[in-house]
């Protein structure tokens, strides 16, 4: 029963590979972003923090849909990329990573903002007392403390590019071997006649994964507590 | 050696002091709220004096008039707080290691074994901060402040969070280390029996101002 197929084998390959691309790729803007709103004050600092958010509310479908405009064959930036960088994102594996980043980045990026508010400024005056330039200063002080949060920030980002569905389709469709991602693998299956034992599956896969971002994610959180204490 | 002229506000809380000294070990004595860690962290270049100078061995690294800022990382300064402040993350022969590795200086395997015996820390190396009582932590601060080679020591209330028999235990290597490390020191402190162990200089602060200068005997 529980055999998985080739075609499935395909899918969860694709998934992963679009989940670890944008995973890869948004965490440095992430952990950019995540010191940018714990450490700094700056006009429109609200209006930031609430765009960041923005795909955790907003209808994916709207998402995706907002990323085709762009980000599409005929879109400002995307049109751009294509003539200049040869870089096509709209009916490939590539746009899926796009959507996946920009759908999973606020969860990305909580985790890393939140484990930088909580390291003592102190320390990092400390540093610069030692002789420790401001860049130097994160590389040595904020970003080890910040360590376990931004690796937290990574798996639950992963687990829900991982998972993602209605920007994906919406931006770059549902093609096997190309673009279709678990999800969308799931939801052919459950529309085909004999699809459901393919689909258990893949339900299967998916929670697995998921259940294990989600540990992977907590253990990191008690990691970066033990940190800051110096055990 | 040390030259500060300076005014600060604060709030409510208005700063303003002037005062300049050769001493080896100036003592900085107030009640709490007299602004002294204020003070001390504007001859750190952590806080910006509004208006006024400040010139540590000959370099002036505050001029409000002239533009002058220089940032706390290139004043080669070292700083002792209260709590000690150690980094977390790494145990203590890497805290003692950072100062010299931030400010690129070759090993000084001799000043370091000095140091470490100077100050009995020799058995904590491999230890993490989380470890140490509170008295090994301050000695393995002053170390971390000493191996960075300051030219200027600033030293907040380095035994202001200990117990009275925690602080007999650090009061010796402080004045070891005025005699032995020869790095001029400014000392903080609330306690005039301490400063008068330590200090070869007062200077009172009493509500942002300074209010008399002058040898030990000013303390009484």
């Amino acid at each position: 029963m529980f055999e998985i197929s080739p075609a499935e084998w395909t899918a969860i390959l694709l998934s992963l590979r679009v989940a670890i691309i944008a995973t890869l790729v948004a965490t440095p803007f992430g952990i950019a972003l995540a010191w940018l709103l714990a450490r700094r004050d700056f006009w429109g600092k609200s209006l930031l923090d609430a765009v960041v958010h923005l795909p955790l509310v907003l209808p994916p479908v709207v998402t995706g849909y907002l990323l085709l405009l762009t980000f599409g064959r005929r879109g400002l930036v995307g049109g751009f990329l294509a003539d200049h960088l040869g870089i096509v994102f709209s009916f490939r594996w590539t746009g899926a990573a796009l959507a996946c980043g920009v759908m999973s980045f606020p969860l990305l990026v909580r985790p890393m903002r939140l484990s930088i508010e909580a390291i003592d400024r102190r320390l990092e005056q400390a540093a610069e007392t030692l002789g420790a330039a401001p860049w130097k200063v994160f590389f040595t002080v904020t970003l080890p403390l910040a360590l376990p949060g931004v690796l937290a920030g990574m798996v639950l980002g992963f687990a829900k590019a991982i998972g993602e569905f209605g920007a994906t389709i919406t931006f770059v469709s549902n093609i096997p071997g190309e673009t279709q991602t678990i999800s969308s693998a799931i939801y052919s299956l459950i529309q085909t006649p004999d699809g459901d034992a393919a689909a258990g599956r893949l339900v299967i896969v998916s929670i697995v994964l998921a259940l294990g971002a989600l540990i992977a994610a907590e253990w990191f959180a008690r990691r970066a507590t033990a940190r800051l204490h110096g055990n | 050696m040390l030259r500060v002229d300076i005014e600060k506000q604060l709030g409510e809380f208005s700063l303003h002091a002037s005062f300049a000294s050769e001493g080896r070990a100036i003592g900085l004595f107030g009640a709490s709220g007299a602004g002294k860690t204020s003070l001390v962290n504007m001859i750190a270049g952590l806080l910006r004096p509004d208006r006024g100078t400040i010139v540590i061995d000959g370099e002036t690294v505050d001029d409000t008039a002239a533009g002058i800022h220089v940032p706390a990382w290139r004043r080669r300064i070292g700083y002792v707080f209260q709590d000690a402040r150690l980094f977390p993350h790494l145990n203590v022969a890497q805290n003692l290691d950072y100062g010299r590795r931030m400010n690129r200086l070759p090993p000084d395997p001799s000043q370091h074994k000095r140091i470490i015996d100077l100050l009995d820390i020799g058995a904590l190396l491999d230890r993490r901060p989380g470890k140490l009582s509170g008295g090994e932590r301050q000695r393995v601060a002053l170390g971390r402040a000493l191996l960075s080679k300051p030219r200027l020591l600033l030293l907040d209330e380095p035994l202001g969070a200990l117990d009275e028999g925690r602080k007999l235990e650090i009061l010796p290597y402080l004045v070891r280390l005025r005699d032995e490390a020869n790095v001029p020191m400014v000392y903080v402190s609330h306690d005039a029996a301490e400063l008068r162990q330590l200090a070869t200089q007062i200077v009172m602060l009493k509500q942002g101002r300074v209010t008399s200068f002058g040898g030990v005997k000013v303390l009484t």
